[in-house]
């Protein structure tokens, strides 16, 4: 039986032909390109490369781009769509296209000259480029300002030196948005290259979440590029954090899929498995455990669909963001450990998503601002008082 | 070169079908409803002779169905066909094959055709007839269920394989013709998403039965459904249990000799 993820609301009835079109595409994709290599490829902690073509053939890699640029102009809720479902396959596909749409492609359109808009971005949609976004470092998670990454101006290159770690497809990447400090302390873009001398990109192991997907560190040892490679129209740290909104955003699109994925899996299990000589599914503390995995996925489904169209109509704001990160990763994290739960002793092996799903959510719920940092995103909108700023 | 793919709406395969109340159809409501699946190597077919001619050819989509096929239309214009042909008209609810053909006759007819692609059968009714009367119709030739085709360099005739029990049968067909087609044919391509947003700006073609020349549904009183009925439910089920499992296994036999009277 294929998947058919509930739709409680009739969601489907507030989408248009081209949100539903580009959806049922990737979900597709996802079936017959992901499903059934994903159990492997995260049990040997390897990311299915032979994926990034396809991505890219279908369109979905950086979707917002302009056309020039190799994009599709897709709209933000059509872009969530695509993560939705590409995270239904896995946090680690997911992931990939976060990275390299939102965090890669995107500061290249938002700040970059035309030259590298023109040199790099049709080449990152049709996946003939990989990227990697470096902003966090060994001591620089929670609160980026205090990154130590330097890049000092000689004359007409930039030298860059520190470290960046847990970055996402870092190994594999043929190109690096990295963040740094100039000698003033304002924080700057570069686009480092992998060939650049100095610089190396040794992957982390030993994950036990997102293991179908690349983490690196970046190590930047007198690093010089010209200074054509910086992004010129940064302002600071708002340009990093613009970029983690778009992806952001993406993420909570995401845990929809998780969350669908997850409900899917766990309804027919509890109707196929007996136990007591009865489905699972009749006893009621089965039944309150889909019923509030019904209504956590109705409504992270909706609230993303609600910031998806204010994204369209330019009324999107990081606290929109902020509230459906936290509210819907958090939900897809305590969902997947319920099904895991679910299904028994089935439910700690591959052959099941629950716990795939469950593993991955904990690197989603730390990354792109932890649960708690958007908590305190929304105390300060509601408050006015800052929580973590240290100034 | 003009070629033909012909397309249906149908319910998607993994889709739950329940009848509705009247007993006149299914309940759409919650239905998913997609490309007949053997119609999209029909359209894989008709992409992959365009783009191998490359001379400018074109694909052109004829659909009959309602107004809600429009979604299957687009996607397979997503998928690269040019334009397409919907022939959508409130007389052609509940049509047979003999209808859809003479339907799809006269708008193919209109358009002109080199080659028509279509799946070998719709899943939804299983019929497969639509091809054969189809052919009847343009006095053309028909090869069914193929899994391949190659077009000769003059385009006037066409190679292709049919699948049957234990082997494979080779056919040579002159051209114009209708070729069904099967699994294995080819690995339909998705519709990108480029290919969705240029979609959107390729031209459908609605036509009524009148725009067709047609002034009375042809072939009614052929034949007719007369009501749809659910499967019937399985027979009860008896579990005979006991404490020691000798005596269930008594007991089942005696049911099954003096109830069941079969052994
Ligand atoms: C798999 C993976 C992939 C990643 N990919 C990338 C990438 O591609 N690029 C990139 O730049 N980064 C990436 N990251 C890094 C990620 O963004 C950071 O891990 C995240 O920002 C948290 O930083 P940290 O790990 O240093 O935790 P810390 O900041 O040290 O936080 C530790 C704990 O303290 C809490 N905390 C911190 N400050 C406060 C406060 N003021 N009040 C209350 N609680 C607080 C946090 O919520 C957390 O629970 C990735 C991380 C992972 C796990
Ligand atoms: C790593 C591992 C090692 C193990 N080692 C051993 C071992 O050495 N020896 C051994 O004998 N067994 C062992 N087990 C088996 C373990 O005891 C069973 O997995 C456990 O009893 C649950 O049974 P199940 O997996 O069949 O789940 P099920 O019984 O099918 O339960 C599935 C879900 O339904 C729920 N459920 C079941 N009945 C009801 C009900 N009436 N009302 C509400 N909810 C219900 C359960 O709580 C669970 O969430 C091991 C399991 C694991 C994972």
């Amino acid at each position: 039986m294929a998947y058919q993820p509930l739709d409680f609301y009739n969601i489907e009835e507030l989408l248009n032909e081209e949100e539903i079109l580009i959806r049922d595409t990737t979900r597709k994709f996802v079936d017959k390109e992901v499903m059934p290599i994903i159990a492997e490829e995260w049990e040997a902690a390897t990311f299915p490369k032979s994926l990034i073509q396809k991505m890219a053939e279908l369109g979905i890699l950086g979707p917002f781009v302009p056309a020039k640029y190799g994009g599709s102009e897709a709209s933000y809720t059509t872009y969530g769509l695509i993560c939705q479902e590409l995270e239904r396959g896995d946090s680690g596909v997911r992931s990939f296209a976060s990275v390299q749409g939102s965090l890669v492609m995107y500061p290249i359109w938002k700040f970059g000259s035309e030259e590298q808009k023109m040199e790099y971005l049709p080449k990152l949609a049709s996946g003939k480029l990989i990227g990697c976004f470096g902003l966090t470092e060994p001591d620089a998670g929670s609160d980026p300002r205090s990154m130590i990454t330097r890049a000092h101006k000689d004359g007409n290159h930039w030298i860059l030196n520190g470290a960046k770690m847990w970055i996402t497809n870092g190994s594999m990447a043929d190109i690096a948005v990295v963040w740094a400090k100039d000698d003033e302390g304002r924080i700057r873009g570069f686009v480092v290259h992998k060939e650049d001398k100095g610089f190396s990109a040794p992957e982390q192991k030993h994950k036990v979440s997102l293991r179908a997907s690349v983490t690196s560190e970046l190590v930047f040892e007198d690093v010089r590029i010209p200074a054509d490679r910086e992004l010129p129209n940064t302002s600071d740290l708002k340009s990093p954090l613009m970029c983690l909104t778009s992806a952001r955003y993406g993420i909570a699109w995401g845990a929809v899929g998780v969350l669908q994925a997850v409900l899917d899996e766990a309804i027919r299990y509890s109707q196929e498995r007996i136990m007591f000589g009865k489905p699972i599914a009749s006893f009621q503390l089965t039944q309150q455990k889909l019923a509030e995995l019904a209504t956590d996925l109705s409504n992270s489904q909706l609230a993303a669909l609600r910031v998806g169209r204010l994204a369209d109509e330019g009324k999107m704001k990081h606290y929109h963001v902020s509230m459906i990160k936290r509210h819907n990763v958090n939900a897809a994290l305590l969902g997947a450990r319920k099904v895991r739960g679910m299904l028994g002793a089935n439910g700690i092996t591959l052959e099941y998503q629950a716990i795939r799903h469950m593993c991955n959510m904990e690197s989603v719920q730390t990354y792109e601002g932890t649960f708690e940092i958007h908590t305190l995103i929304l105390g300060e909108h509601l408050t006015g008082i800052s929580a973590f700023s240290n100034t | 070169m003009k070629i033909i793919v012909l397309l249906k709406r149908v319910p998607d395969t993994e889709a739950k079908i329940l009848i509705n109340q009247e007993g006149t159809g299914i309940r759409e409501d919650g239905v998913k409803f997609v490309i007949n699946p053997h119609d999209e190597y029909g359209i894989e077919e008709g992409l992959k002779l365009r783009e191998k001619l490359a001379d400018g050819s074109k694909v052109t989509v004829v659909c009959a169905g309602p107004e809600e096929a429009t979604e299957a239309i687009r996607t397979a214009l997503a998928m690269g066909a040019d334009d397409a042909v919907h022939v959508c008209d409130p007389k052609l609810a509940d049509p047979n094959p003999f209808t859809v053909s003479e339907v799809l006759a006269k708008a193919i007819q209109a358009e002109g055709f080199d080659v028509i692609f279509c799946g070998k059968q719709a899943i939804d009714d299983d019929l497969a007839q639509v091809q054969s009367i189809l052919a009847e119709k343009l006095d053309i030739p028909q090869v069914n269920n193929a899994t391949a085709f190659e077009m000769a360099a003059d385009c006037r005739s066409a190679k292709l394989s049919r699948r049957i029990e234990g082997g494979d049968e080779k056919i040579e067909t002159s051209m114009p013709a209708i070729i069904s087609c099967d699994k294995g044919l080819n690995e339909p391509r998705y519709a990108s998403l480029p290919g969705i947003m240029k979609a959107k700006k390729k031209e459908i073609r609605k036509k009524s039965l009148a725009d067709l020349g047609i002034a009375e549904v042809p072939g009614t009183g052929r034949s007719r459904v007369l009501k749809w009925l659910p499967l019937p439910k399985g027979g009860e089920c008896r579990i005979v249990a006991a404490e020691e499992t000798v005596d269930a296994v008594r007991e089942l036999a005696r049911l099954l000799r003096e109830e069941a009277k079969v052994i």
